[in-house]
């Protein structure tokens, strides 16, 4: 019971402080979920990452039932998604019932001037912290740069670079089972 | 039955929506054109600006402001839960997958691949997000009004105390939006 509540209050934490969805959530997740509970390594982080851009759902979801799950079972997965949910649903019925013009606040906004360039920061050390357990060898760090480029210069799909980048994983590492 | 209909308006959202957040937008559109009285086009950027304003992910809470505009706190719990259930449902048969074959050499042949993708992939996110924050785009020709300072000097300090210190992404983010709020006020 106790380790379903710190799931729960853990993913209530995670929903609560994430500003611009799924990718701004990382470096919760890595506070949360490997570094202060140890429920989940950085390289098990970004496997999940790849499966939630390829199938149905919002990335933080798909996350929160994976890592749940894989505590607790079914009703782990249950209870971490309810919590990275919960404050999205508190706030927004809140905002929607009482402030209709909350985004046009001026501190609203001079607020998330603030927290956006945060939240830059943040995704910079994560991604450093991640390349540093993901690209191990040349031909990792080669698949790392062309997505990058691809992603930025060509809006090329998530789906379809990750599921290219499955690929060449298997071709590269594919030779050597042969051998 | 309103809260069934929109249940099943936000599974098929949740469903087809594939990689998250504003990949709901057109799905909302959709909505708003077969369901008239439950929001309207008009509407969907105040919940756009909302989204991304509050925290949270933002597929949930379009769904949840959504649910809201039609059916009041149920109806917002009918539509976040509705958008949710394809990932959750999804998810319990790949982690099942995933325990059989954990092992499978072809499989880690495959996430080898997969997560210097997933790097390249947040890295670019990455500079998407700074051009949206630390940048004032159109570009106007004065390389000086390119910057937002206030952002870049948020961005810069921020980063160099994360390196150095370990403590909670929480305290950063309460920080830079009270910095934020200052140099907004500020007669500068």
């Amino acid at each position: 019971m106790k380790e379903l509540m710190n799931l729960f209050f853990s993913f209530v934490k995670i929903g609560a402080f994430t500003f611009g969805g799924g990718y701004a959530m990382l470096p919760m997740f890595q506070k949360e979920l490997v570094e202060k509970h140890g429920w989940t390594t950085e390289e098990e982080l970004l496997d999940y990452y790849a499966i939630a851009q390829c199938t149905p759902g919002v990335i933080a979801v798909n996350t929160a039932t994976l890592v749940g799950y894989k505590q607790k079972g079914f009703v782990g997965g249950l209870v971490a998604t309810l919590g990275v949910v919960f404050p999205s649903f508190v706030i927004i019925s809140l905002i929607a019932a009482i402030l209709n013009n909350f985004a046009d606040l001026p501190v609203v906004k001079f607020a998330f001037i603030g927290i956006r360039a945060c939240v830059c920061a943040l995704i910079l050390d994560s991604v450093i912290k991640l390349g540093k357990k993901a690209i191990a060898d040349g031909p990792a760090l080669g698949i790392a740069l062309v997505v990058f480029l691809l992603a930025v210069l060509f809006d090329v799909s998530p789906i379809i670079l990750v599921v290219a980048a499955g690929l060449v994983g298997l071709l590269v590492q594919g030779r050597k089972f042969t051998k | 039955m309103i809260f069934l209909k929109l249940f099943y308006e936000f599974f098929k959202t949740g469903m087809f929506a594939v990689g998250g957040g504003l990949a709901t937008l057109p799905f909302l559109k959709n909505m708003a054109g077969v369901h008239p009285d439950w929001f309207t086009e008009s509407m969907l950027l105040d919940m756009i600006a909302v989204s991304e304003s509050t925290p949270g992910p933002i597929g949930v809470n379009m769904a949840t402001y959504a649910g809201f505009q039609a059916a009041g706190v149920l109806g917002s719990i009918a539509a976040t839960l509705g958008l949710v259930a394809p990932a959750f449902i999804s998810m319990l048969l790949i982690v099942k997958i995933l325990d059989t074959f954990k092992e499978n050499r072809y499989l880690q042949a495959v996430f080898y691949g997969l997560r210097p993708a997933v790097t390249g992939l947040i890295a670019a996110a990455g500079v998407t997000v700074a051009a949206g924050s630390l940048l004032v785009l159109p570009y106007s020709g004065d390389v000086l009004s390119l910057f937002n300072l206030p952002a870049v000097g948020i961005f810069v300090v921020v980063f160099c105390l994360i390196r150095r210190f370990k403590i909670h992404p929480v305290w950063y983010l309460l920080l830079s939006a009270g910095v934020g709020v200052l140099f907004g006020y500020l007669p500068l």
